[in-house]
């Protein structure tokens, strides 16, 4: 063994003893729903003590943000062990520590862009889920066409003041900041005149009004911003904009390639967290061995498990974990329609059970429904494919 | 396991200079060549792929071989794959050199490209290799071969045959097989080539009577599958890369037509319908390229635990080469249902492809079971 594979041998050895020591049984397991997600945040309450025993450990090693840099809270990982330590988690069935729109979204991003005050001061309360974040893209008019955002930011000397509306902003009802677009030289062409700004959502003037979706929750809001006024300067934590003035389009890009990678990613072991083949053998004897739910079960566990080594492969292609780029439009594509049709199979399989809002199979309605969203959010599919025949495969716009 | 999929820089390497090499001396234009002439490959195409170590790449480096392993067969498939290259690659340098491990003459002979080797395995239309029927009877200290092969990939003009025969058992027992190696010009063996789409060397064997004796037995009485069921595993995942590069020539051609026809004043790449297509094919071939790579890496690196990644790679490659030929075909309009454009010789190959070694159902079964269902 070379010295590189003994010392990757070692590690893993190490961090399964530590996940198996820091994780308690009862959370190992256990369904993956939205329900039993960490998102962390000021208002937080964990649903039990070993939750929180969990998210504890993790924090104090660093292991919410496994790749990120030590001095932002991070354990530095490299990408062979955040392999490894992924491997393990999901061998012993650990369910992540903490999951939030700061680690998959806005860290990325100000890892890239900011500046060492930015990060001193956002990236610590991300890792140790003190501050929970949501984003504030889309509006009424700018959905697929993004660049069209029409929320404002006026300069008026110390502070900028922001009018307008988002939508469909997730979680913004429980986020404690919000990362928006916001338009600040409206004399520019569309793409030019938008700036990455990072607003309190205690600010005065900011209101949010949850919308219903069709699985019965209220996940996401509209966002209103009345006159808000956003200090330039957050003293020692630097400029309330992330990047240049003007250039937040190259900021909002840059954090779309992290979001739709985490997105495509999410069509891996779900199945409320079972396996393919457990599932068919819970199924009744003449549904398990129903052809057509037979075929499909098999060609979606042919795909699935070829799409598990793409997602890896371009991720080892990313180098020293900064994304793979334009290239996870495909993932962001490939893992979602694959995740839409394994919870069709999951909804068919089940027959009648499968109907009831909250019945045999738990929430499986409502989460069947949310999937149908995973094609949407982060960018449509049709926008995907735009964006890999575009940029990817170089073909002539009309 | 964390087997990276990444490209070594050898391999990338060799990848560059089969790609170089092929387009020089074995483009589609050499395929059409061979099939007006009514010939399945070029024996002095092989020759020369044997020179540069293509026949050996399987076999040690002791008996004569580059032993360049798994991943780096597939590589060279894929390359062929992508110019529809005919030669008796995988028959002789992938599966042959694979069931025959040990047998340093041999190999040295299948290395220097002096051998063609052929496998003989099913005899109904579909794979399934311990459905074999074709029985041997023990003669004395011998054996007495009787029964029919058919899609016998370089059937024709293999110099030696790899048998598969049943010395005892039933039809479906994958125990009482027996893999024999006979010479093709052996008494009572006769070979009727058939034309089949792909204009490569398919036949049908007969064997009757053929006589063979216990130095031609490969492995052991009774017991084919412990040399066999690796060598499959070989030639699956090498027909997996090369029908991936089937798929990606396919798209190539197909892609640079798209910018390249103009219609509506426009060229056609421009229209979204198919540009979205063209996109989704592109991320149906990045993703079977995982698959494939992965089968080549595990054959490398725990042979025995492989069998999952092959079938994983040979149904992903099928079902992602179909779609690359049909939506070839469609998006090249009238041309490409000509004989005169290449386009209709990667349908052909793909789905001579499709059948061989074990279809879509056959693998998807597979990777079923290995997961539990
Ligand atoms: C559950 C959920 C959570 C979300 N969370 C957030 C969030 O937290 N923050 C946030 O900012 N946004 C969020 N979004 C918004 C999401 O990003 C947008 O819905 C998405 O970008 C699509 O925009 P749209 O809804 O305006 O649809 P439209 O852009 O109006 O699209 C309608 C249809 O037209 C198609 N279409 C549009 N343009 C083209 C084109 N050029 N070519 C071909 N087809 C086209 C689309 O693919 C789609 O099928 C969320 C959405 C959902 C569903």
């Amino acid at each position: 063994m070379s010295d590189e594979a003994a010392r990757l041998a070692a590690f893993r050895k190490d961090i399964a003893a530590w996940i198996e020591d820091a994780c308690p049984a009862s959370l190992r397991g256990r369904a993956l729903g939205e329900d039993s997600i960490v998102w962390g945040g000021k208002r937080w309450a964990f649903a039990h003590a070993d939750q929180k025993e969990w998210f504890d450990a993790a924090v104090a090693k660093g292991m919410t943000a496994p790749m990120w840099p030590t001095e932002v809270g991070g354990a530095g990982l490299t990408r062979p062990e955040e392999k490894i330590y992924r491997e393990e988690m999901a061998r012993l069935n650990a369910p992540p520590p903490l999951e939030s729109f700061g680690l998959w979204m806005l860290g990325p991003a100000l890892l890239h862009f900011g500046t060492p005050e930015q990060k001193a001061m956002h990236l610590p309360p991300v890792v140790r889920g003190e501050i929970r974040w949501c984003q504030g893209y889309s509006e009424p008019g700018a959905g697929s066409d993004l660049a069209n955002v029409q929320t404002r930011a006026e300069d008026m000397g110390d502070h900028w003041l922001v009018n307008g509306q988002k939508i469909w902003t997730s979680y913004a009802d429980k986020a404690d900041w919000i990362f928006a677009l916001v338009r600040t030289d409206r004399s520019a062409p569309k793409h030019k005149g938008i700036s990455f700004m990072l607003i309190d959502m205690a600010s005065e003037g900011v209101t949010t009004r949850p919308i219903r979706l069709i699985s019965g929750k209220s996940p996401f809001c509209e966002t209103f911003f009345d006159n808000v006024k956003v200090p330039k300067d957050y003293g020692a934590g630097g400029s309330a904009i992330v990047g240049e003035l003007n250039c937040g389009w190259d900021v909002a890009k840059y954090l779309l390639t992290h979001e739709r990678e985490m997105i495509g990613g999410g069509a891996r072991g779900l199945l409320g967290g079972r396996s393919m083949g457990e599932f068919i053998g819970s199924l009744e004897e003449s549904v398990a061995q129903d052809p057509v739910i037979r075929a499909e079960a098999m060609a979606l566990e042919v795909d699935s498990l070829a799409f598990a080594l793409t997602m890896e492969r371009y991720k080892d292609r990313a180098e020293g974990g900064k994304g793979v780029g334009d290239a996870s439009a495909m993932l962001k594509y490939y893992g979602t329609e694959l995740n839409k049709r394994r919870y069709e199979l999951l909804m068919s399989a089940s027959g009648s059970a499968g109907v009831e809002w909250d019945g045999p199979h738990g929430s499986l309605a409502p989460e069947w429904l949310r999937t149908k969203a995973n094609s949407i959010e982060g960018g449509t599919s049709e926008v995907m494919l735009d964006i890999l025949s575009k940029r990817v495969l170089g073909m002539p716009s009309s | 396991m964390s087997l990276s999929l990444l490209e070594t820089e050898d391999e990338t390497m060799l990848r560059d200079a089969a790609r170089g090499w092929l387009a020089d001396n074995a483009p589609v234009a050499a395929l059409r060549k061979m099939r007006d002439a009514g010939q399945a490959f070029d024996t002095g195409l092989w020759r020369e792929m044997a020179a540069m170590g293509w026949s050996g790449v399987l076999v040690p480096e002791s008996s004569g071989g580059a032993g360049m392993g798994h991943r780096a067969a597939g590589i060279l498939a894929e390359e062929m794959g992508a110019v529809l290259a005919a030669s008796p690659y995988l028959s002789s340098a992938v599966i042959a050199a694979t069931a025959l491990q040990g047998a340093s003459e041999k190999l040295a002979a299948i290395a220097g490209g002096e051998l063609v080797y052929a496998l003989a395995v099913d005899e109904g239309t579909k794979h399934a290799p311990e459905r074999a029927s074709l029985h041997a009877d023990r003669i004395g200290n011998g054996f007495r071969l009787s029964g029919t092969k058919v899609f016998v990939a370089e059937g024709a003009s293999a110099d030696r045959v790899l048998v598969l025969a049943r010395t005892s058992g039933a039809a479906g027992d994958a125990l009482g097989l027996t893999l024999f190696d006979i010479d093709a010009g052996r008494a009572g063996l006769s070979r009727t080539a058939k034309a089949t789409v792909d204009s490569r060397d398919h036949a049908e064997l007969r064997l009757e009577g053929v006589e063979a004796t216990g130095e031609d037995v490969v492995g052991d009485v009774d017991n084919a599958m412990a040399v066999l069921a690796p060598a499959l595993r070989a030639g699956q995942a090498g027909v997996a890369a090369e029908m991936l590069g089937v798929a990606g020539g396919a798209a190539a051609m197909t892609l640079g037509y798209l910018k390249e026809r103009k219609q509506f004043d426009r060229t056609i790449g421009s229209f979204q319908a198919l540009q979205h297509r063209a996109a989704h094919l592109w991320s149906e071939l990045e993703v079977t390229a995982s698959a494939v790579a992965h089968a080549g890496r595990m054959l490398d690196a725990d042979p025995e635990a492989a069998e999952m990644a092959v079938s994983l790679a040979k149904a992903r490659a099928t079902k992602t080469a179909d779609l690359a030929v049909r939506e070839g075909v469609q998006m090249h309009g009238g041309i490409g249902m000509t004989d005169a454009y290449d386009i209709g010789f990667y349908m052909k190959r793909a789905r001579v492809a499709a059948e061989w070694l074990g279809d879509y159902g056959y693998h998807a079964a597979k990777v079923a079971a290995a997961r539990g269902f």
